[in-house]
């Protein structure tokens, strides 16, 4: 959600100390990454895959107007309703209608980021509207009352144990911790709603422009049900996610779920063009496909146009050191992770997440395995300097890094600093260690201890050992 | 073969024996090593932290310094990674510095990458009897996709014995100024690194940056672990002729 009770340190805070998520996330981050990594050493030459996806999407983002264009065309001749929304605002205001043009009372949802996005379900609810989630995950999380913590695992941060109890507060009785259980029990509960829901909503994995298809990549079914049992059908797609033929939605599903899972392909795929034709047996009767912008326009032409080739499969959560030990809900936006450090602040601005493009050891593990080669901890550096540039960092860091430029290129200035750094911190060192320090080293000595610097610096060696002799310069 | 030393902040700084170590095994393998007493940093704290104004002044200050090197070789995968990739792309609006710094980043090498590509080094002629695990550090397995070198040069060590580090490829926590910034973070990673550490039973961790090793040895130290860090220069002086 957008409004956190908490900002960022005090969300991290709570995030390092809760026993559940510290296990439960690295648990499945092992999985997820694994497979990948096996899905990827199967493929033999993924390097080749990436580039070829990194192209697919590159060409579809610089032409994104015209591919939009047919992508209207198609879904209208298919006998669908294209409707785009410049704002989450807007993108809501169409789901509204509809619901309203359809005497709708109960929405049965499957798993859509972009729904997140727009905050849809809150909308929905406050306008007196049920709403369910279908995919397990979103399910267990709508039941806590939490947001999604991971792309495609949102509830990546629950224990069995966690899930157990959820599910025996809706049961009215105590439900084993057996995966078994628990899925059977969620499947029971989730059929009615299904048979019952007015609207199913769902978002969107891939649009193909030259046939006017929505495409839905699941492992439970559920997408498939939400998107044929209601009589309408409402897919809200990010206004990027989109790919030109049949033969370029190969490429990038293969990349999707084998970065994402290291599935070759999902359990489910579904593929939509437009609602029920007369001979269909089965199908919505109104199809609607509500396309978001919601600053992405914005982000076209600018250094981060790379970011929208994303695809959400959420490798780059599943590889990050920092996602591994705060889970996704201390990012605060609804992405987490690497991409929602570089997205959050672009379609929400700096002001309310200023410290997202630094919670990253820019160790480049995201960009490492990104299938379409986003160069995610390079956009977090840009950032960075798009932060400093724009007036959000310290005056006191201003100052030090002006010292750091001054120092840096006077190099009269730069030695003599190098050969005071023993003598000036005798003050703070005990036999040679420091343990404690003021100001920005307080940062540093608070988890390990500092070297003193050493009495005799490398440069002084040299001079004294070397300078002079045959290799002196 | 003439090769230009460039120390590093951290271990002109911090760590004068590594840089020492390196010119005994460079000097050891054949090499006529300088240092051009000019050199600073290498800018990468002002980089990764947005300022690069003042990263663009000091990445041409130290294309001057080391204008005249044939070779310039760094004890540290980080520094490299920043001379070879980020001078170019933070000088190129600038063509002529961005000519400059890319013949530098031609020429600019990481200690065990330089031995082994550039020199050819097939006999390390160096001992340590110790257990000993391997970090590999981000900034050159990733950025410079450096790993296999320093692995098999220390392979080569008389009595050391090398243990696989589990999870060798998660970052230590170091990040530069992440590890303050972030500190709560930034400790939470270190600690998961020393329970790998630890689970190897080695008593040296071995590796080729000083900022990650400065970082997990900090926190060795704090949290009372007896297990010691060296830097892969360190080890391979070690028993050399003298």
């Amino acid at each position: 959600m957008s409004v956190q009770p908490l900002e960022f340190f005090g969300r991290v805070d709570k995030a390092l100390i809760d026993e559940q998520l510290r296990k439960a996330v690295p648990f499945t981050q092992d999985r997820l990454r694994d497979g990948r990594f096996q899905a990827a050493n199967e493929l033999g030459n993924v390097e080749e895959w990436r580039n070829l996806a990194a192209q697919i999407r590159m060409h579809t983002i610089e032409n994104l107007d015209s591919y939009l264009e047919q992508l209207t065309d198609n879904v209208v001749q298919n006998g669908g309703h294209v409707h785009f929304a410049s704002t989450a605002e807007d993108a809501v205001a169409h789901v509204l209608r509809i619901t309203k043009e359809n005497n709708a009372r109960s929405i049965i949802k499957s798993k859509s980021m972009v729904s997140e996005e727009i905050h849809l379900n809150k909308h929905l609810e406050s306008e007196g509207l049920r709403v369910i989630e279908s995919d397990l995950g979103e399910y267990i999380i709508q039941l806590a009352g939490e947001t999604p913590s991971h792309l495609i695992a949102p509830a990546i941060h629950k224990t069995r144990a966690q899930v157990a109890e959820l599910f025996s507060d809706v049961a009215g009785r105590p439900l084993s911790d057996e995966t078994t259980e628990l899925c059977q029990f969620a499947r029971e509960e989730l059929r009615r709603e299904f048979l019952e829901a007015d609207i199913g909503i769902s978002g969107c994995n891939f649009a193909v422009a030259e046939s006017g298809s929505v495409v839905l990549i699941s492992n439970e079914g559920n997408a498939r049900l939400t998107t044929t049992l209601p009589k309408v059908h409402i897919a809200i797609m990010g206004m990027e996610r989109l790919v030109p033929t049949w033969e370029e939605l190969d490429i990038v599903v293969s990349m999707l779920t084998r970065s994402a899972t290291g599935q070759k392909i999902s359990v489910y795929m579904t593929a939509m063009s437009g609602p029920r034709r007369p001979q269909d047996i089965d199908g919505p009767e109104e199809f609607h496909l509500i396309v978001l912008d919601n600053g992405r326009s914005d982000i076209l032409g600018t250094a981060y146009q790379e970011v929208l080739k994303c695809i959400r499969c959420g490798a780059c959560l599943n590889v990050c050191p920092v996602y591994r030990h705060i889970g996704g809900h201390a990012y605060g936006g609804v992405y987490s992770g690497p991409i929602g450090a570089v997205l959050t602040p672009l379609l929400e601005g700096y002001e309310e997440w200023k410290e997202l493009p630094f919670a990253s050891s820019l160790c480049g593990a995201c960009t490492e395995v990104c299938p379409v080669k986003i160069p995610l901890h390079d956009l977090l550096i840009e950032h960075r300097k798009d932060e400093v540039e724009r007036g959000h960092a310290s005056w006191q860091e201003k100052l030090a890094f002006k010292g750091f430029g001054y120092l840096t290129t006077h190099s009269s200035l730069y030695d003599k600093a190098v050969r005071a750094g023993h003598m000036a911190t005798g003050w703070l060192a005990t036999d040679d260690v420091i343990e404690k320090g003021p100001g920005p080293l307080a940062g540093w000595t608070s988890v390990r201890d500092l070297p003193r610097p050493a009495k005799q610096s490398f440069r002084e060696w040299w001079k004294k050992e070397k300078e002079g002799g045959t290799h002196g310069n | 073969m003439r090769v230009s030393l460039f120390i590093t902040c951290l271990s002109d700084v911090f760590f004068p024996g590594v840089g020492q170590s390196v010119v005994e095994v460079l000097e050891r393998h054949g090499a006529e090593v300088d240092f051009p007493q000019d050199q600073t940093c290498c800018g990468q704290p002002a980089y990764n932290s947005g300022y690069h104004k003042e990263a663009r002044e000091t990445a041409k200050h130290m294309v001057n310094v080391f204008a005249g090197s044939e070779y310039v070789v760094s004890p540290s995968g980080s520094c490299v990674a920043m001379l070879r990739h980020y001078y170019p792309e933070l000088l190129r609006d600038e063509p002529d510095w961005a000519e400059k710094a890319r013949d530098l980043a031609g020429k600019t090498y990481e200690f065990s990458e330089f031995l082994i590509r550039i020199m050819k080094v097939e006999q390390v002629d160096a001992s340590l009897c110790a257990n000993a695990t391997y970090h590999h550090s981000c900034h050159m397995s990733r950025g410079l996709g450096i790993k296999e070198e320093p692995t098999s040069l220390l392979s080569q060590v008389k009595g050391l014995n090398m243990e696989e580090l589990p999870y060798c490829q998660d970052c230590c926590g170091f990040g530069g100024t992440f590890a303050t910034k972030m500190s709560t973070i930034s400790e939470a990673m270190v600690d998961e690194k020393v329970k790998h550490i630890e689970a190897t039973g080695a008593n040296v961790l071995i590796g080729s940056d000083m900022g990650c090793l400065m970082n997990i040895g900090g926190r060795l130290r704090r949290t009372g672990k007896d297990i010691q860090v060296m830097h892969v220069a360190e080890v391979l002086a070690r028993g050399g002729e003298k």
